[in-house]
């Protein structure tokens, strides 16, 4: 038989649906493969292979019975950022402990209610404050691509590192990620995946451990753009637990991949053209405008002139917010406590052994801007800010019905070479954090590998609610691409 | 805008977090580099700009103020680090 774990998501309901085989088989392949690459690759912190198997052969009796859903019989990884009931739900962070969900995310449930199969929770940069996954309490994990003729270990990107290394390394058919400033995207760009953040509201921020939860929004990760369609229409939808939550109904997206973007027209903005981009990342830029015009597609020249104010608006949002979300843990109700002499010393100590120290900067940093006097000087101003850089894009999309950008500045870089200063970590979301800041949604797209051997990945930007013009920009750059390298097998 | 160790002490206090005295020093390093990065947003001109909300127009939705959900102590007490009798058991708050 051949190797199930190396078909597309589409390929595996195909073959699931036609009865080729079963999901318990296909199920099977995945636990065997995990158990083999994990202790290398660090993808999964918890993995639930007794579980998987419950749901794989309550999958094969739904097919029988001619009751399968969506996603019946599919195995997939969930970030450790969703609450699974009974699965250990930590976000990475060791102040959660063994923290068990008596609770189902909203997104997850939608999952497993079209039948998908739950392989297991993916490494993440703690509380997903991150752009490598080296926040992690479980240490990082390991991105399956290297450079060539190199055995140092890359990162995958983050926060969903573990999310982008298992798809790329066939360790699931695809895997819910989230991202709160490219958190999605990027690290999709570094392991030659697609990824895909919504229009913040798509998707139920309910069971989803809160970050910035103006910016937050849960998507997949998958290995081809028509997977990534598919899990998003499973993802998104309307909850009442989210007051967020859009009532919008969840358009066919996976219909749009194909159908490519003539007369389409597509903004390229000028403020994208950063200082000390390499010169590749540059030139597959140029190669997707050509590859878009020579589709059909008109090429148009717009302005977002506050592209540069959005990381630093973004490092006061997301830490505020941040730092009255996990207010929270106090070790009081559930989690890791560390008792002190007195309640304070109890919370402080709690806090101090629990929050890494990316962690403990982004709340120091959130505190300091809401601290009294500061409000209207850091966050208010942050967010009118936002409301300029959403103006741009509106601005832009007057005459383009999508932008096309690079996805990040660098292909994926080993660990320790940018930890050194959070100013230049920082600057890895610089192209996707824009569309967290304006709600908008994105996608990442692999196109092409670089000079030693690494994937880079081109952006579609839409316009609010048009998920569709993303999957329909990227199913073109995808085609033309034709983008079908695989790392080499270490591991 | 320089951030003194004073001020990350305070900032320590207030986000209840011990910070040992050997660093508070680099911290106030990295947060006043990572300030003054951010100070750039006071060149934007956001004169009569309406701070951002949402990309979609929504408002809040309202609901019934009714009871939905309950009657689950056991859930609710599953992960707490210390227990009792249906109870969180806390440090003493009131000297």
């Amino acid at each position: 038989m051949t190797d199930l774990t190396k078909l597309s998501l589409a390929g595996a309901l195909d073959g699931l649906r036609s009865r080729s085989f079963s999901s318990v088989e296909l199920t099977q392949a995945f636990i065997d493969a995990i158990e083999a690459s994990n202790d290398t690759l660090n993808a999964y912190v918890v993995k639930t292979p007794e579980k998987a198997l419950e749901m794989a052969a309550a999958s094969d009796k739904r097919i029988a019975s001619g009751a399968a859903g969506a996603l019946e019989g599919a195995p997939l990884g969930v970030k450790d950022l969703y609450c699974t009931k009974g699965v250990r739900t930590t976000a990475c962070s060791n102040i959660l402990g063994e923290f068990t969900p008596t609770y189902e995310s909203t997104v997850t449930q939608q999952l497993w209610d079209r039948g998908a199969v739950m392989l297991g929770k993916l490494n993440m940069d703690e509380f997903a404050m991150g752009s490598s996954n080296e926040t992690s309490r479980f240490g990082p994990p390991a991105n399956p691509w290297r450079r060539s003729g190199s055995n140092q270990t890359l990162t995958p990107g983050g926060s969903s590192g573990g999310s982008a290394a298992a798809v790329a390394s066939d360790l699931c058919l695809g895997a819910t990620a989230s991202d709160t400033g490219g958190s999605i995207r990027q690290p999709a760009a570094f392991t030659g995946t697609v990824g895909i953040k919504p229009t913040y509201g798509r998707a139920s921020r309910y069971g989803m451990v809160a970050f910035a939860s103006s910016l937050d929004q849960a998507g997949p990760i998958a290995k081809t753009v028509e997977d990534s369609a598919i899990l998003l229409e499973a993802m998104c939808g309307h909850d009442a637990k989210d007051s967020t939550s859009l009532p919008e109904p969840v358009p066919n997206w996976r219909d749009a991949v194909h159908r490519g973007v003539e007369g389409m027209r597509i903004g390229i903005p000028k403020e994208y053209r950063v200082d000390g981009m390499p010169d590749e990342i540059e030139a597959l830029w140029s190669q997707g405008v050509e590859w878009l015009k020579a589709q059909g597609a008109e090429i148009v020249d717009v302005s977002l002139p506050h592209t540069k104010y959005a990381l630093p608006a973004y490092y006061i949002v997301a830490p505020a917010e941040a730092s009255s979300n996990l207010a929270r843990y106090d070790g009081m109700r559930y989690g890791a406590r560390v008792s002190g002499d007195n309640l304070v010393n109890t919370y402080e100590g709690t806090r101090s052994a629990g929050f890494g120290q990316e962690v403990q900067r982004r709340l120091m940093i959130g505190t300091y801007v809401l601290s009294s006097g500061y409000y209207d000087a850091y966050y208010l101003r942050a967010q009118k800010v936002r409301t300029k850089i959403l103006n741009d894009f509106q601005n832009a999309f007057e005459s383009c019905d999508a932008l096309l950008t690079p996805t990040c500045p660098s292909a994926a870089f080993a660990y320790g070479e940018k930890a050194g200063d959070p100013v230049q970590m920082y600057l890895n979301d610089i192209f996707t954090v824009t569309a967290n800041l304006a709600g908008l949604p994105g996608i990442s797209v692999p196109a092409a590998l670089d000079g030693q051997g690494l994937p880079l990945g081109l952006q579609v930007i839409g316009k609010a609610l048009d998920e569709e013009a993303c999957f329909r920009v990227g199913g073109a750059l995808e085609q033309a691409a034709g983008f079908v390298a695989k790392p080499d097998k270490w591991w | 805008m320089s951030v003194s160790k004073d001020d990350v002490r305070k900032v320590a206090r207030l986000s209840r977090i011990a910070v040992s005295e050997d660093r508070l020093e680099p911290l106030a390093n990295e947060l006043t580099s990572i300030m003054g990065w951010i100070e750039q947003l006071n060149e934007v001109d956001v004169d009569g700009v309406e701070p951002m909300t949402s990309v979609v127009d929504a408002t809040l939705p309202m609901r019934d103020d009714v009871v939905t959900d309950g009657n689950i102590q056991d859930q609710v007490l599953a992960n707490a680090p210390k227990s009792d009798d249906g109870f969180f058991v806390v440090p003493k708050s009131v000297e």
